[in-house]
């Protein structure tokens, strides 16, 4: 049985996009502000910190989640991906993110990394999704400046580029 | 926000989890998926001196067939109960309502027990556990309980749960081919501003539950014989349910919705059972 009490430190290791990393942890922090503020991994955007606005969606074991609804803690041991881990390591888009660029699915950028991660999940699962099927993934999602008309037609090209490989 | 401090437990065992919880009580907070739990601690609205998580418990990450019924486990999340191979045929009806649950990214780490647990009176698993009535199992140092979903469930976010006590699971009862499940909201993923799901007994009777209108579900059996005994029994249903006015819709609103939608999922069902 693990116990951390509220006053104690706990050494937390996880592999963070294919690295093995530890830090030093309250039992309050956050999975989100760990990989931001103790990683140093800021491409995971921190939105509501309530689940309700997808920013902070990272994959857990390959699953998307939300990582302000987890605790740094309860990541011990586990994988994380983060949208760090998609580009080449020359800086090459993936073939999601490609689309994300050629629709013009993002403006700001705020949200872009946390439907980054869940797609990259549900497509993994899903390779052929309807439209429907993307809308009501992306309906985890709050986007406020582009609009989401772009991110489905993005997601649905992404697919077809999975199909052709 | 960030939580207020707490202390953080990681039993590997239910055994473990039952010492911590006998030694806590009401102290304590069973951490599971977290969807809610995370979010009102994130917000302050809820706070604990301890956290038990149990996700990491083998023995409570297991979906089990018992003779005419399915248990599943404290730490199965929605969208592993949902990939269940078997679900479509053996639950129909929480095949129809797991996709109205959160989103996507929530169930993913979401509980079909936290849900139960929280009872929030507009959110859709327990009203299918009410529906189908179905049981959860209730461990404590004391002993083990099993409890019907209907007392189970006593009001806005009350359950019989004692603090001592951790839900290691809830059984549905296995009804093939025989449900419907209709909601309105906001937007897809919220909570219901009204949810109705129905089940068919026989070509005569259906078992038909009401979440969001009311502190807690409602479930009737009514008979389906013709149209017009299902209107006024939906009709009675309506006003029985004494529904509450807030910001997502009045009370007259909700059993209007009841009105029109609740003939067209008990169709449906009975469509299901022919």
């Amino acid at each position: 049985m693990r116990r951390v009490s509220r006053n104690e430190r706990a050494r937390v290791s996880l592999t963070l996009n294919g690295r093995k990393l530890a830090g030093e942890v309250e039992p309050r922090m956050l999975l989100s502000d760990f990989i931001r503020h103790v990683l140093g991994a800021t491409g995971t955007h921190v939105g509501c910190e309530h689940g309700v606005c997808g920013c902070c969606t990272v994959l857990l074991d390959g699953r998307a989640v939300r990582s302000c609804l987890m605790l740094a803690v309860q990541a011990e041991g586990r994988t994380v991906s983060t949208v760090e881990s998609l580009a080449g390591p020359d800086g090459a888009l993936n073939p999601l993110q490609q689309a994300f660029q050629s629709n013009h699915a993002l403006q700001c950028g705020f949200c872009t990394p946390g439907i980054l991660m869940s797609f990259t999940d549900y497509l993994e699962r899903n390779p052929q999704p309807t439209e429907g099927q993307v809308v009501d993934v992306l309906s985890g999602h709050l986007c406020r400046c582009t609009g989401y008309a772009g991110i489905v037609a993005a997601v649905l090209e992404a697919a077809q580029h999975h199909k052709r490989r | 926000m960030k939580p207020r401090p707490f202390d953080y437990v990681r039993p590997d065992t239910v055994e473990e989890a039952l010492d911590v919880l006998a030694e806590h009580g009401e102290d304590a907070r069973i951490l599971a998926g977290g969807q809610t739990l995370m979010a009102m601690l994130n917000l302050r609205v809820v706070d604990a001196a301890v956290l038990v998580d149990i996700t990491r418990v083998p023995e409570l990450d297991c979906i089990r067939e018992l003779e005419g019924s399915i248990e599943v486990g404290a730490a199965v999340t929605q969208n592993a109960l949902l990939a269940w191979p078997p679900l479509a045929h053996k639950l129909p009806l929480l095949s129809a309502v797991l996709p109205f649950v959160g989103h996507f990214q929530t169930r993913n780490r979401g509980t079909v027990c936290g849900s139960i647990a929280h009872a929030d009176p507009a959110s859709e698993i327990p009203l299918a556990l009410a529906v189908l009535a179905g049981e959860v199992v209730l461990r404590s140092r004391r002993g083990t309980r099993v409890v019907a979903a209907n007392e189970f469930q006593k009001g806005m976010l009350m359950t019989a749960r004692e603090g001592d006590e951790l839900i290691t699971a809830v059984r549905f009862p296995v009804r093939a081919g025989a449900a419907a499940f209709r909601e309105v909201s906001r937007r897809h993923g919220d909570f219901a501003i009204i949810a109705v799901a129905a089940i068919a007994e026989d070509t005569d009777h259906v078992r038909i539950g009401v979440g969001g209108a009311a502190d807690r579900p409602a479930v009737r059996r009514i008979r389906a014989s013709d149209a017009s005994a299902v209107r006024d029994a939906i009709e009675r249903l309506a006003w029985e349910l004494r529904g509450h006015d807030d910001i997502h819709a009045t009370a007259h609103m909700r059993r209007d919705l009841l009105r029109r939608i609740g003939p067209l999922v008990v169709r449906e069902a009975l469509q299901c059972a022919a």
